[in-house]
């Protein structure tokens, strides 16, 4: 529905919402996931953050979720939003119908609850693809560090603004059916690191990292990670860039 | 910083010292070190391989689309079209084992295009399982697009070769009447019908998704071009089903008209040698 449509008229008494949340503890063998309905009344301006708080303090202390920021930078409460990654902080309920369902990012380890843990996979993955400055020569630390252009420091920033929310990956085809996939976070992590001027690898070097169906060329082009990035990436260009480099390097 | 270049995995691991003084070759060395550090190039030209058999494949059934469309302006059109693509032009007769050249060619693409697609395709039960569901949760349009593709794609491995497999076997059977009788009396058009959307929507997905994914006519505003390319999308497949349907129609009255002569062949109208033996019959 037509979000304009669903703003509360002035003086209307607030909505009941209700909250099914999938809950799950995989510490407890007996545990058997299940969706657990909360109701609560929508308050003014209120995201998914804050209901979920007030049903901790309220109704159930047991209720797992991840939250630090509240303010779309720490990407910790990344969660399935009616099927949809979403960051439960940036998430107002008065976009969404009196009944949303939640449930944790898939494809991540399941802490419990809403909480997965992303950090450890984003770890891993920066570490298979090596996202950090790689230089072939010692860093003089006594010297001026080399100036760059604005437009290039710019054009870095720009893909160093990603989080590790994971809401690419839960938004990603290939990685529901390939968990080896680096996705869109990996990807963009290589172009980020691509256009450094201080990182001295070479377009072949990359391709090592990245130049097999678990890189690139594993990107079915759905576009759920770009369709989906809290931050708006501009996924679909970098890994069409990345793409178009790597099957150049690819023919030699 | 020096310490870390050293230990980058990037840098290829030396060889143990007891193979520099055993004395291998030093051809041999280096390949061995290459082949065991350099990543196989193949997946690479396996996506670019994919990707120009589908664009090939796709221009091609555009111009196919045009060429058989031909009969919605004249029978003659599209008599003279045939016989053009047998070589008359080039031969002074036409020779229809050019057909056949041809429509081998493109089953070998099109096999090569499967063989490659396949790859994407869900392997087994739990793949497919977690993309079917992860399509049905997240009710995303390319998502979604892409599913669609896989379908039309698998039937299209039945549905081609059949059209196929009569052009390569057949290649003189194609005029206006020789193509109606094969569509109404040779019972075809229901194939006809199906390889028309299959073929239509795989190929306007495929081109849609091909430029998205190598970001060609994307522009500068990646939202804005994909709005852009799906609009185009759209009238592509729209224009195209809609040609395809004409053309079958036309093929199919036609066929209808001829179906107590099914067999004759088409004889251009200023073809004095056979006036005669067309005359009267319609």
């Amino acid at each position: 529905m037509i979000t304009l449509f669903r703003k509360p008229k002035p003086g209307a008494a607030p909505r009941r919402l209700t909250l099914h949340i999938l809950r799950c503890n995989p510490a407890d063998p007996a545990s058997k996931p299940y969706l657990q309905a909360f109701e609560l009344e929508e308050a003014e301006g209120m995201t998914l953050f804050i209901a979920l708080n007030e049903i901790r303090a309220t109704q159930d202390p047991s209720l797992q979720f991840d939250f630090v920021c509240r303010a779309g930078i720490c990407g910790s409460c990344a969660m399935l939003v009616d099927g949809r990654p979403a960051l439960a902080c940036r998430t107002l309920t008065r976009d969404y119908g009196s009944d949303i369902t939640l449930a944790p990012l898939p494809f991540f380890e399941l802490i419990g609850d809403l909480s997965v843990n992303t950090g450890k996979w984003m770890r891993g993955t920066a570490e298979r693809l090596q996202t950090w400055i790689a230089q072939s020569e010692a860093v003089d630390l006594d010297a001026l560090e080399a100036r760059m252009e604005p437009a290039l420091a710019e054009a870095i920033y720009e893909l160093d603004r990603c989080i590790e929310c994971g809401c690419c990956i839960a938004g990603c085809g290939t990685a529901q059916m390939n968990e080896n996939f680096v996705g869109a976070v990996g990807l963009n992590k290589i172009a980020r690191f691509r256009l450094d001027p201080r990182d001295t690898r070479s377009d072949a070097e990359f391709f090592e990292l990245i130049g097999d169906d678990d890189g690139v060329f594993g990107c079915m082009s759905l576009l759920g990670c770009h369709d989906l990035c809290p931050k708006e990436l501009p996924l679909q260009t970098q890994i069409a860039f990345l793409r178009r480099k790597m099957a150049v390097t690819g023919l030699y | 910083m020096s310490q870390i270049a050293k230990s980058s995995p990037l840098v290829p691991p030396a060889l143990p010292e007891a193979h520099r003084q055993t004395g291998i070759p030093e051809l041999a060395r280096q390949s061995l070190n290459e082949s065991s550090t350099r990543k196989s190039r193949w997946p690479a030209r396996l996506d670019l391989l994919q990707s120009l058999s589908g664009l090939f494949l796709a221009l091609f059934l555009v111009a196919h689309m045009a060429f058989v469309s031909s009969i919605l302006i004249s029978q003659e059109l599209f008599y003279r079209v045939a016989r053009f693509f047998e070589g008359e032009w080039l031969f002074g007769q036409p020779y229809p084992i050019l057909v056949s050249l041809v429509a081998a060619g493109i089953t070998c693409l099109l096999v090569v295009h499967a063989w490659l697609a396949m790859r994407k395709f869900p392997a087994g039960y739990r793949q497919y399982r977690a993309f079917t569901a992860h399509k049905s949760r997240l009710r995303h349009n390319d998502t979604s697009l892409w599913w669609l593709q896989v379908l039309t794609g698998f039937g299209l491995f039945f549905l081609t070769t059949i059209h196929l497999y009569d052009m390569l076997s057949q290649p003189s059977m194609i005029g206006p009447y020789e193509s109606a009788d094969r569509v109404w009396s040779g019972g075809m058009w229901p194939i006809y019908l199906m390889l028309l959307f299959t073929a239509e929507l795989h190929g306007g997905i495929g081109l849609y998704r091909l430029a998205v994914k190598w970001g060609w006519f994307v522009g500068d505003e990646p939202d804005a071009g994909r709005r852009r390319l799906r609009r185009v999308r759209h009238v592509f497949s729209t224009f195209f089903i809609t040609l395809g349907l004409l053309t079958l129609l036309a093929y199919i009255n036609l066929g209808r008209a001829h179906a107590e002569l099914a067999g004759e062949r088409y004889v251009p109208p200023g073809n004095t040698l056979n006036t005669t033996v067309n005359a009267g019959k319609h």
